[in-house]
């Protein structure tokens, strides 16, 4: 026994190294943060639409109203690569039938507009968060961010910057599955 | 050309470094004097080679050579000149020659100032040492060249890290570098020790110096990071427990230990297994350090820029050289044991007691940095440890500590009168009690945790001063024999008495900077004032100033207190043109009693284009800090003159060895 207590060093030091190796070569990423959201009731969100833009506002009465899971998806027209996921949420909405909700962060309402009949408004509600107040009270880390709620309004997933890649509208398109999205027969 | 000749230079070091690695270990097995005293000239060759490597990549930042990469990528033609030596060890590559170049200084030391270390143990020093270099030097040219070139240079460089370009960061890493890298040495001394299979109090003095230097400059370079934090990051914080700074604390807790550990072994021969076992501890932990922090297994504000490949190497070296040592002292630490015999009650007693907590504090931190790892590998849970943990699990484990460090000097070797010392000691027991409570009283919060660190503070502060006193026999003989005393009170005395007063100075900082600060995070129109701690700020307005490599906008705070006119503070916002990032350059009014400090940040977007975010902090005792780090190092290059270390340690043979080789 008294001759183990010798070794004891050694087997800490021998189970740290171990368990450094697993953070080394383990497929992960440390600054990644998990959002609290997950599993989570949909924050209350009560937004009005974006002004004399003819789509609807977004409420937390919405998000449940269809018993479908929803994609809420933050975004600005002063932001880059909201432009560059906007095709692919189009898509989403057109070919998978996705419910596809908008907030417009922090953004005036005249560029909001501009923005949305460039490049199309695949949208079927947008609500205004000029105050950026719904932003905080989902805990965004900035624009875009996408979150799928399911039918009972349930959090289920959050992507966190443009959804670009076959692996990142692989992944979306998997949590909305999962969520029990009804795709049209193709 | 000159790159090039700092790579070849670092290539033969290697060279040196495997023969170093080898020659003088099995000389030291076979008793050939030639192959021992080959480590002394390959240690120096080393290092002159090493030097010549890093003189050279110097010469590339000063002259601001695009071709090589690492210029490229770290420097600036427009930067100021200090910061394009600094910017030498800004970079992985960089930092990491600055480590081995620091290695091969503390061999080099060895060689040159360990005349009156045996043959044998220096050989076997030498040696450990040299694999220490061969690890490190092969990582650097393997995975890390600092000299690669690029095959079409760049007009100008990319710029350093701004946050970076600061003097207290410009001096932190060297500083850092010599406490971390300076305990390989300790290291090297242990594992040859382990080889010999002997520790005597012999050994104990020859590691005592290098311990005792590589420990003060690991406090200096801790604080400079620490103060470089406080006025740079902009939230008026000094310390995080962020797990970069966790892993070079962890080093000084237990190099703390191992500094009192050694003092048993040399003059009481006891605790010798475990002085070996906190020498490989304290490296260990540096060596662990600069895993964390190059890896990028642990989040961090501060990881340099992360590599997988580089890691594995890392832990690789880590691996060998950690459970390498740790095999070694389970062979051979058992028949280590023995020696001085004492009571419970005796200063061998308060110093193991003394080293368990330090040990245990350094456990918890330990813990609390890997904890976050561990928890993802076992269940994928991902967290983080922040202060609550460290307020709850390190402070309760230090407080005992630091009264024990108050009460430990009184005790005599073997046997002390633990009655006699307390019944000495109930005037500074009462004072102290009194001071926790007052602060207890007068907290709104009642924290008892901050009340009780006052407790220890001041019962450490006041009892150092007494037993100092004591000594010189002040007050009980006439004032020109304590002078006389004074003056003849060996150096490591003083040493140690300012160290204790540095760590009394330094809690009433941690308590007061953190108890009774008060922060105001105001949106500031220019004209709007804010109130903290009795201070009136009036936002003036802002202003723009240019830089040699930065744009700055400054806001313009007029201080008052009860009306009459403070100060101005003149917090900056920089922007680095060429590096594209901001930092934050805080305004501090310092006084003795506290630090108003503020920071400023531009309005966030244009909706909101006339509302500054303005921090203002007051931060009482935050400058006790700094002078009680101040003191300690004081106290530690005090201690490193002292005539003792200087004169040489006894031969092994018990005869006094007189002669006068400096042991530093």
């Amino acid at each position: 026994m008294k001759r183990i207590l010798w070794f004891l060093p050694l087997i800490v030091a021998v189970v740290i190294g171990g368990f450094a190796l697993w953070g080394l070569v383990a497929d992960r990423d440390p600054s990644g943060i998990p959002s609290v959201l997950i599993g989570q009731p949909a924050p209350v969100i009560a937004l009005d639409p974006v002004p004399e833009l003819g789509t609807p506002g977004l409420s937390t009465a919405d998000l449940t109203a269809g018993g479908q899971p929803v994609l809420v998806n933050f975004f600005a027209s002063w932001c880059v690569p909201c432009k560059a996921e906007h095709a692919v949420l189009t898509r989403l909405t057109r070919e998978h039938g996705v419910t596809l909700y908008g907030v417009n962060y922090k953004d005036k309402a005249e560029d909001a507009r501009r923005w949305l009949n460039d490049l199309g408004n695949p949208y079927s509600r947008i609500g205004w968060d000029i105050s950026g107040r719904a932003g905080i009270e989902w805990g965004i880390s900035g624009v875009p961010e996408t979150f799928v709620i399911r039918g009972d309004g349930v959090v289920v997933y959050r992507y966190v910057g443009p959804i670009v890649g076959a692996d990142a509208q692989k992944k979306v398109l998997s949590a909305l599955r999962e969520a029990g999205l009804e795709e049209p027969a193709s | 050309m000159i790159p090039e000749l700092g790579h070849l230079a670092l290539a033969l070091a290697l060279a040196v470094a495997l023969v170093q690695s080898t020659l003088p270990l099995l000389g030291a097995a076979r008793g050939n004097l030639a192959w021992m005293r080959s480590g002394q000239t390959a240690a120096l060759v080393q290092l002159v080679l090493v030097a010549t490597a890093f003189g050279a990549l110097m010469w590339s930042f000063v002259v601001s050579d695009f071709s090589v990469q690492n210029v490229a990528a770290n420097s600036h033609s427009m930067k100021p000149m200090i910061y394009k030596i600094a910017g030498t060890w800004g970079s992985h590559e960089g930092s990491l020659l600055l480590w081995v170049l620091i290695l091969t200084i503390f061999g080099g030391g060895v060689a040159l100032f360990g005349a009156n270390i045996p043959d044998a143990l220096r050989a076997r020093t030498l040696s450990v040492q040299g694999w220490i270099s061969v690890g490190f030097l092969s990582f650097l040219l393997f995975t890390s060249n600092p000299f690669a070139r690029l095959a079409n240079p760049p007009l100008d460089g990319n710029d350093m890290n701004p946050l970076l370009q600061d003097i207290g960061l410009a001096l932190h890493p060297p500083f850092l570098y010599l406490g971390y890298v300076g305990f390989s040495i300790v290291f090297s001394f242990a594992v040859a020790a382990l080889i010999e299979g002997r520790v005597d109090p012999a050994w104990a003095r020859w590691v005592r110096p290098w311990t005792l230097a590589a420990w003060t400059f690991l406090t200096g370079g801790i604080v400079l990071g620490s103060w470089w934090a406080y006025y740079e990051l902009g939230w008026g914080g000094w310390w995080f427990w962020d797990p970069v700074e966790n892993v070079s604390f962890m080093p000084w807790l237990v190099g703390t230990a191992l500094l009192h550990s050694a003092i048993v072994v040399e003059k009481r021969d006891a605790f010798k297994s475990w002085t070996i076992l906190l020498s490989i501890l304290t490296f260990s932990l540096s060596l662990l350090g600069t895993f964390v922090v190059r890896s990028g297994v642990l989040t961090s504000v501060h990881a340099f820029a992360t590599d997988p490949a580089r890691g594995i190497y890392i832990l690789l070296l880590l691996g060998i050289a950690i459970i390498g040592s740790f095999a070694l002292f389970a062979w051979r630490a058992p028949a280590m044991e023995g020696g001085g015999l004492y009571r419970p009650v005796s200063r061998e007693s308060a110093l193991l007691i003394n080293n368990l907590l330090l040990a245990t504090g350094a456990a918890t931190v330990l813990f609390g940095t890997l904890y976050p790892l561990g928890l993802e590998a076992v269940t994928g849970e991902k967290i983080s440890v922040g202060p609550p943990y460290y307020n709850a699990a390190f402070v309760p484990v230090m407080l005992p500590m630091v009264i024990l460090a108050g009460i430990g000097p009184f005790l005599s070797w073997k046997r002390a009168d633990l009655g006699g010392v307390l019944d000495r000691l109930k005037l500074v027991a009462g004072v102290s009690l009194v001071a926790g409570i007052a602060v207890w009283a007068v907290t709104t919060e009642g924290s008892i945790l901050a009340a009780l660190s006052i407790l220890a503070a001041v019962f450490l502060l006041l009892a150092t001063i007494q037993e100092w006193a004591w000594r010189i026999k002040l007050g009980r003989a006439p004032l020109s024999e304590s002078l006389r005393r004074a003056r003849n009170l060996p150096r490591s005395a003083w040493g140690m008495s300012l160290a204790h007063l540095g760590l009394a100075v330094c809690i009433f900082g941690f308590v007061g900077s953190t108890i009774w600060k008060s922060e105001v995070v105001a949106f500031a129109e220019p004209g709007s004032t804010v109130e903290v701690a009795g201070f009136a700020l009036t936002f003036r307005g802002s202003e723009r100033v240019q830089g040699p490599n930065y744009e700055a906008i400054r806001g313009i705070l007029d201080v008052t207190r009860d009306g009459q006119p403070v100060t101005t503070l003149y917090p900056e916002r920089r922007t680095y043109t060429f590096a594209r990032s901001q930092t934050t350059e805080s305004a501090i009014r310092s006084t003795v009693l506290g630090d108003l400090y503020t920071s400023i940040r531009e309005p966030a977007d244009e909706n909101i284009r006339n509302k500054w975010t303005l921090r203002v902090v007051y931060e009482p005792l935050v400058r006790f800090i700094w002078s009680g780090a101040a003191l300690m190092i004081l106290g530690g290059l005090l201690s490193l003159s002292d005539r003792r270390l200087r004169v040489g340690a006894p031969a092994r043979d018990r005869r006094r060895g007189m002669a006068a080789a400096p042991a530093e």
